[in-house]
């Protein structure tokens, strides 16, 4: 009986086969990165035509401070998802401690970021960058750089906090290596649109010499 | 076909040393960025090396910290190609709009 009921769970037609060979959670992760992906680069896109159509286009990041400052923030986030790797890692290894304590580290890493972030916002709000205006140049810059980085910073907060539950859900056992992997997915994600935020929003708005 | 239901037990496995090499070489495409802003190029320059580079990032974090390059290619083929093609379309439509608006304006 046991036989039977295998042999038809395993074909195609009926749901049984795994085309892409990774469980649901994992497959859903993809696809929801997938979509996220389309949201920033429609974001990136909207930057990227704005600026070319404003004949004013502010650059008013100075190499010293604010790019080796934002260098900073690229680093810190690319340590926590080294820090993630270890975690899904450990976690495939059995290692319940050393899992908790690599996402610990991970979120210590988000945290580390958004607090600079913070201030680094701030700092440009005190200078009089606000979504509608600054004294710089195109009032779409602050639009753009508020709604972009924003957005990300969105993502950080969150990712922290799913990696917090996730942490507890794993060293309670409740959860499995797979949820940690998943969870790493999703924090790589949040790496990986920094690297396009850095050098467009950024570096490519350094005030010249 | 494969029958794995799970994803765990089809991973190879992975030496640590091999993510910190990738993580090393992340640094320092991070650090040519940085030496790009620095010296300031023309805009054109700047913004095809910038996303050239940012480019070769995606493609490390993506397939090494999240493990894409073990995974069946299916998948790749699944997720890569219709996400690559979606932004395609955008710039296509958009980034060529705007350089055309951008030749509109009066000097």
């Amino acid at each position: 009986m046991h036989e039977v009921k295998s042999q038809a769970v395993s074909t195609p037609w009926s749901g049984g086969g795994s085309p892409f060979a990774m469980g649901s959670k994992k497959l859903g992760m993809w696809l929801f990165i997938v979509s996220d992906t389309l949201t920033f680069s429609a974001l990136l896109v909207a930057y990227t035509y704005a600026r070319i159509n404003s004949p004013n286009w502010p650059r008013p990041f100075p190499f010293n401070p604010s790019i080796l400052y934002s260098t900073v923030m690229t680093v810190v986030l690319l340590a926590s998802s080294l820090t993630m790797v270890m975690a899904v890692m450990a976690a495939q290894r059995g290692n319940r401690g050393s899992t908790v304590k690599w996402i610990l580290a991970t979120m210590f890493f988000g945290a580390t970021f958004v607090a600079l972030h913070m201030r680094e916002w701030f700092h440009l709000i005190s200078e009089g960058l606000t979504p509608t205006s600054n004294h710089w140049g195109s009032p779409l810059f602050g639009a753009v750089f508020f709604g972009v980085t924003g957005l990300h910073m969105t993502h950080v907060v969150i990712g922290v906090v799913y990696l917090g539950i996730v942490s507890i859900g794993f060293g309670r056992g409740k959860f499995s290596p797979e949820d940690v992997e998943v969870s790493g997915l999703y924090w790589h994600f949040v790496d990986l649109v920094w690297m396009f935020v850095f050098p467009l929003v950024y570096i490519m708005s350094v005030t010249p010499k | 076909m494969s029958n794995h239901g799970e994803s765990d037990s089809a991973h190879p496995v992975v030496q640590a040393k091999t993510f910190v090499w990738v993580w090393i070489f992340l640094i320092v495409l991070t650090g040519i960025e940085v030496y790009m802003g620095y010296i300031d190029l023309e805009v054109k320059v700047m913004l095809t090396v910038l996303v050239g580079l940012s480019i070769v990032k995606a493609w490390l974090i993506i397939a090494w910290f999240m493990h894409l390059k073990y995974e069946k290619r299916s998948v790749t083929l699944f997720l890569v190609p219709a996400t690559v093609f979606c932004i395609g379309m955008m710039l296509l439509v958009f980034f060529w709009d705007s350089l055309r608006l951008a030749q509109l304006r009066p000097h």
